[in-house]
């Protein structure tokens, strides 16, 4: 069995116990993605599969047999940043940078998300369009945390992108 | 994580037999995978029932039948969910994160375990954990604990948002039986209460398999869902209620409530709905409500604050689904 892991087929062969993370980081090289908690409460391992944001520790890489995952290192290169990243670097969306890759991940994810009308907990109406004010922003990036505190910066850089993206 | 054999099914009657033998259903794994971990679950077998063609929200007559592997995030973005069952997308879209509910299942969510500290801490005696052990939780730290319905064996909560919504609705769970027949448990009836039994959190016996939750007719009327929580994203309720209330003429023509953080199982007391149907709202009415809903609650000491808290969360939502404000 093999994943596609940002358009590369890598191979799967090993303990069923390997999560989707561990996978990624110890069997291809892949570690962009960061485990920080390991229970699915922090979203530094979120990446996405079939374009779905996810928390890759949560998961088994068994279970993902022919689909596609996109990291972080599949989003842009250092001489051609994804917006995002870009966004992150000039609104300083970051201090010790452990969540960034979850952050960017979940906010690529989550505009898209958007983009299809997808209600929030706090979308005052269930119908219409969905419009991604701070509060929206903030509620949808719920699960990635951020120790070092720079949420008001991270949705900064996303609003950025959102506006640009309109 | 302690060794399992892991397999995966193609169709319902592979399945089947699979769990037959033991092995456990998994499909996103967000709970399991995580008490798998900790080695608080440790099946010897998993069964990978994502290929299982139980996917898809289609109507049934005047019903909506919900697959057991629909999405919590698919299920809340759903149309018709949204425009005829807006307290079940409110009550999904009020737990959890956007990545965990990409995962979460419809079935899975339902078959959630609780919370409580004591059944994580596997250096704590916990019944529901290690049956015979003890409850860490009574005389312990119980703030998230149950104050209806708990036995003197286990105290826990049902975590849940999307359950409690479905009891307000008066769902229903359709279950495949391990002899390939089918059967159907109304929501309200599918999880248990603890008794001396708190190792069993629903009815499901081995070897079954949900295969999907059918919503009946749309209610109409307003429905409301309010959570609870000690932060305003992210967390599991301390209380929360779902409610959908018809009006005619100023009064009640019908009421269906539903709680969650108060019980073992999400909480349906059809005396609260019986007691506000035909009657003019007013605070004193609200009140009866509550006298009847927590007649007999009782706190450990740390959780005493549910009560008095279930009471005030009852009268706003009543107040706030009986208005005219939309």
């Amino acid at each position: 069995m093999a994943l596609i892991i940002n358009g590369r087929e890598y191979a799967f062969e090993g303990d069923p116990r390997t999560t989707l993370l561990d996978f990624l980081r110890r069997d291809c090289d892949l570690t962009g993605t960061k485990k920080g908690c390991d229970h699915g409460q922090c979203g530094a391992c979120t990446v996405l599969v079939n374009g779905q944001r996810i928390n890759s520790c949560l998961t088994l890489a068994v279970m993902h047999d022919g689909e596609s995952v996109t990291t972080i290192e599949g989003l842009g290169t250092i001489d051609d940043l994804h917006p995002l990243q870009a966004a992150f670097v000039k609104h300083d969306g970051y201090q010790c940078g452990y969540c960034t890759p979850g952050q960017i991940c979940s906010a690529k994810a989550m505009l898209e998300e958007a983009a299809n009308n997808w209600p929030s907990f706090v979308s005052e109406n269930l119908s219409g369009e969905t419009r991604l004010t701070p509060d929206e922003i903030r509620e949808r990036m719920s699960g990635n945390l951020c120790r070092c505190g720079a949420y008001s910066n991270i949705v900064d850089a996303i609003v950025e992108v959102m506006e640009r993206e309109q | 994580m302690k060794p399992f054999e892991y397999n995966r099914a193609n169709d319902l009657d592979h399945a089947a037999r699979l769990t037959s033998d033991g092995a456990r259903p998994i499909a996103g794994g967000t709970n399991l995978l995580d008490l798998m971990k900790l080695e608080i679950e440790t099946p010897d077998a998993l069964v990978d029932i994502n290929r299982v063609p139980l996917g898809g929200i289609e109507p049934d007559g005047d019903e909506l039948r919900i697959g057991a592997l629909v999405t919590n995030s698919a299920c809340a973005a759903d149309e018709r969910i949204r425009r005829d069952y807006p307290v079940l997308a409110r009550a999904i879209l009020a737990g959890a994160t956007f990545q965990l509910r990409n995962k979460a299942t419809t079935a899975g969510n339902l078959c959630q375990r609780t919370r409580c500290y004591y059944f994580y801490n596997t250096e704590m005696p916990c019944n529901k954990r290690e049956p015979g052990s003890g409850c860490s939780a009574i005389g312990g730290f119980n703030r998230i604990h149950a104050v209806l319905g708990a036995s003197d064996a286990c105290i826990a909560t049902y975590p849940g948002d999307m359950a409690v919504a479905l009891c307000a609705l008066n769902a229903t769970v359709e279950i495949a039986t391990a002899e390939g027949h089918t059967r159907s448990v109304p929501v309200r009836a599918f999880h248990r209460l603890p008794d001396d039994a708190p190792e069993r959190d629903n009815v499901l016996e081995p070897g079954e398999v949900i295969t999907a939750v059918v919503l009946p007719a749309p209610p109409g009327g307003k429905h409301v869902y309010r959570k609870v929580r000690d932060r305003s994203s992210y967390a599991f309720a301390l209380v929360s209620i779902a409610a959908v209330v018809r009006m005619d003429g100023g009064a009640i023509a019908s009421a269906a409530l539903a709680f969650g953080g108060l019980a073992h199982k999400p909480w349906h007391d059809e005396r609260v709905d019986a007691l506000l149907v035909g009657e003019v709202p007013s605070d004193a009415l609200f009140d009866k409500a509550a006298d009847l809903l927590l007649d007999g609650a009782q706190g450990h000491g740390t959780n005493d604050f549910k009560i008095p808290m279930a009471r005030r969360t009852l009268k706003a939502v009543l107040r706030e689904v009986t208005g005219d404000a939309e």
